[in-house]
């Protein structure tokens, strides 16, 4: 056949393909579909809440898109950046909050019709912050928090004859802690040195400081407070306390099993990982304690927010109401995800005073409660993320190749004014 | 039956029908991203507040780049990587390929599909498979290397420690080079494997007629027969090796390693948009780097060349 006698479609069946089509289009109009994007173990919390929505909307079909953490964020950015493909709800984890809301596309939640601000008092105080642009807008509902805990075997410590405050008391004696442990059982203090400066940049921070950046652009990374991070992580190191392993590998979670780390501070929710899968062999061997030297602070977070391009704002907001304000769905993600709640209803559950076995029986729920009150809000700079990888980068050297604390924290602040000036 | 005229198409449109289906891909996938990574360039872009926040500000990116300590360290990083993990791969696949060719006849297509293998093994499962091995606890390779190490003679000439490879600044090149080392060698035998078998048998035999022995036929016939894949291996390996991202994104979390000693240019381009929404930024690095990469294209391509006309 010649090609000039190839025909593209011919009419008749054209015209059927098209009906066909309109046809689809209407059924599924009479199906709304509200888009949630999430990432685990979020997504798995929104599906199990869907057997409640159900009751309340029938018609309306929920699609919860899951992606890993990192995609998530990746994804979410080039939806607003190009305000196309955007969900109906938008989970954002913490550490990303401040970043989308400086780009103005997401809603604010304190204006009418959703008037968040109402409900203030029902959320942990820290976490409503967060949530606060610097502009005023309420761009997030906080669904959990990651109040900050010391994780230790007790175990280890009762071989090397210390007790809890011995860790607890100020950094100095957790570190010297360390070094009994180290001599008595072989154990090293923490997985790497950079978690203790990870943790003491984050405490004892003045309202509106700002961890790298305050609010005037002024770069903070030569304050005393890095100094003492910094002094202090390189003891460790210099102790040989640290392991050098990086969290969320495979020797980190083989220095739990085998009982090589004695201790990890992290969120409270590090518990529930380590029961279900990091280390379950170590039931009952661990305990729960606040942060060294009173410090407060927290590990990750879940938001919930409304993109300004979302289709369904109204079901969107509903969603998030119940995923938010409903006493029951927070205890249930609780139970089911560690997902401490952000709702200050069900903090006085009988669930948070119930002993959790993995901790040999420790209420330790109340104790995370206690910390999620004194947690002060860190306010996120859109440069955090860099300010973070020169610290570290910085912070490596001292640790590798002996540069000097002050130099480095010098040299890191270049860098970041640099960025900054940008 | 005859359709109706309208739907029919003139010869003269027929090619250009034909070709649609290519050429729109390749100006949405290839020409519009390219375009649009030329024009970020030149802009300012806070990319969650849309894409009328852009900004024009015409050279900032690009002295930025040129005057940012990091992108100079990403670009020692790509060299040393590139380097250390390129010139390996052709000493080996060209005896490699060699061998094969002249030792195997019935299993010569086992053999040289296992060594294709990792070429075509999925990254991400690479990535793990080595980052068990590395591991410095209970990473095989340490353990052969402290297996080694108790030999009564040569015991002396291995490590006595474990050495740690992903987390020790000084570890972490080297091992993202014989991961890539590892992954590409097979694909430069297969290049040389097919370059050899097209050298004809009569140059051979008039070379053993006039005495040459084996190793002479080597260095005499193959070597010289092999320069134009050569110059297409090392092209390739030039180009890829550049663009070095893959491996080390993985093999270092992301993060490129203790004091970012993994980290390459790809990767530092990649981080500076994704992670530090820095897009404008990113796009002249990535402008920076082709021009980079084609100045050493350029420069394989003149250390090719036929040197006067009797080559």
């Amino acid at each position: 056949m010649p090609f000039n006698k190839i025909s593209l479609m011919s009419g008749r069946r054209g015209l059927a393909c098209l009906l066909l089509a309109f046809l689809a289009m209407s059924l599924a109009q009479a199906q709304q579909t509200l888009t949630v994007a999430a990432y685990p173990a979020v997504d798995d919390i929104a599906k199990a809440a869907l057997t409640q929505w159900k009751k309340k909307y029938p018609n309306v079909e929920v699609k919860v898109v899951s992606r890993a953490f990192a995609d998530h964020h990746t994804a979410m950015t080039t939806a607003l950046s190009t305000t196309s493909n955007l969900p109906d709800v938008m989970v954002v984890e913490f550490g990303y909050v401040a970043r989308f809301a400086e780009g103005g596309g997401l809603e604010d939640l304190s204006a009418t019709p959703y008037s968040i601000k109402s409900q203030q008092s029902r959320f942990v105080p820290f976490a409503f912050r967060q949530a606060t642009a610097i502009s005023g807008a309420v761009v997030a509902v906080p669904a959990d928090i990651g109040p900050g805990t010391l994780l230790y075997r007790a175990d280890i410590l009762k071989k090397a004859g210390l007790v809890e405050a011995d860790l607890t008391q100020s950094w100095d004696a957790y570190v010297a802690a360390g070094t009994k442990i180290k001599t008595a059982t072989g154990a090293y203090l923490v997985a790497h040195a950079r978690d203790v400066k990870d943790i003491v940049i984050r405490s004892n921070l003045s309202p509106g400081e700002g961890l790298y950046i305050d609010t005037k652009g002024r770069v903070l990374v030569d304050s005393p407070r890095f100094v003492r991070a910094f002094e202090l992580a390189k003891k460790v190191r210099e102790a040989k306390l640290d392991n050098k392993i990086s969290a969320w590998s495979n020797e980190w979670s083989e220095g739990f099993k085998r009982g090589t780390i004695a201790t990890q501070m992290s969120g409270a929710w590090l518990a529930g990982h380590l029961n279900n899968w990091l280390a379950p062999e170590t039931k009952g061997l661990w305990r729960a304690s606040q942060l060294p030297e009173q410090a407060w602070g927290s590990w990750g977070g879940s938001f919930y927010t409304i993109p300004k391009g979302a289709k369904n704002k109204a079901l969107a907001w509903d969603f998030i109401q119940m995923m938010t304000l409903d006493p029951q769905m927070q205890l249930n993600a609780f139970k089911a995800q560690d997902a401490f709640p952000a709702l200050v209803d069900v903090h006085n559950d009988a669930f948070f005073d119930q002993p959790i076995d993995f901790l040999g029986g420790q209420k330790a729920r109340l104790l995370w409660r206690d910390a999620s009150r004194k947690i002060s809000t860190v306010d996120v700079h859109k440069l955090d993320p860099i300010a973070e990888e020169i610290v570290n980068t910085e912070m490596d050297k001292v640790l590798d190749q002996g540069k000097d604390v002050r130099t480095a924290l010098a040299d890191a602040k270049a860098l970041l004014e640099r960025r900054v000036r940008r | 039956m005859k359709s109706p005229r309208p739907y029919r198409l003139s010869p003269k449109a027929v090619p250009y029908v034909l070709l649609s289906p290519f050429v729109i891909l390749f100006l949405v996938f290839g020409v519009f991203p390219l375009a649009f990574s030329f024009f970020l360039a030149f802009q300012t872009w806070e990319p969650t507040a849309g894409l009328a926040s852009m900004k024009f500000v015409g050279l900032d990116n690009f002295a930025f780049a040129i005057t940012d300590e990091w992108f100079w360290k990403s670009l020692k990083n790509t060299s040393w990587l590139a380097l250390a993990s390129g010139v390996p791969q052709h000493l080996v696949a060209i005896p490699l390929a060699y061998f094969i060719h002249t030792s195997f006849k019935r299993t010569r297509n086992a053999v040289i599909g296992a060594y294709f293998l990792p070429y075509i093994t999925s990254t991400v499962a690479i990535a793990m498979m080595f980052s068990t091995l590395f591991s410095t606890d209970y990473g095989l390779i340490n353990l052969t290397l402290h297996g080694l190490s108790q030999l009564p003679v040569l015991g002396g000439l291995f490590p006595r420690d474990p050495i740690d490879w992903l987390n020790q600044a000084e570890n972490v090149k080297p091992a993202i080079a014989m991961v890539v080392f590892w992954r590409y060698v097979g694909f430069n035998t297969v290049l040389y494997l097919a370059a050899l078998q097209t050298i004809p048998k009569d140059i051979y035999e008039a070379a053993t007629m006039d005495g040459a022995g084996r190793w002479q036929q080597f260095w005499f016939v193959t070597l010289p027969s092999l320069k134009p894949m050569i110059y297409f291996g090392v092209t390739l390996s030039v180009v890829g090796g550049l663009q070095l991202f893959e491996e080390p994104f993985i093999l270092t979390g992301g993060r490129g390693g203790t004091d970012q000693a993994g980290m390459t240019t790809a990767m530092y381009m990649y981080r500076t948009a994704f992670e530090f929404n820095d897009f404008g930024a990113a796009s002249a690095l990535s402008w920076l780097l082709f021009v980079f990469v084609a100045l050493l294209t350029w420069l394989t391509n003149r250390a090719f060349k036929p040197r006067g006309p009797s080559a």
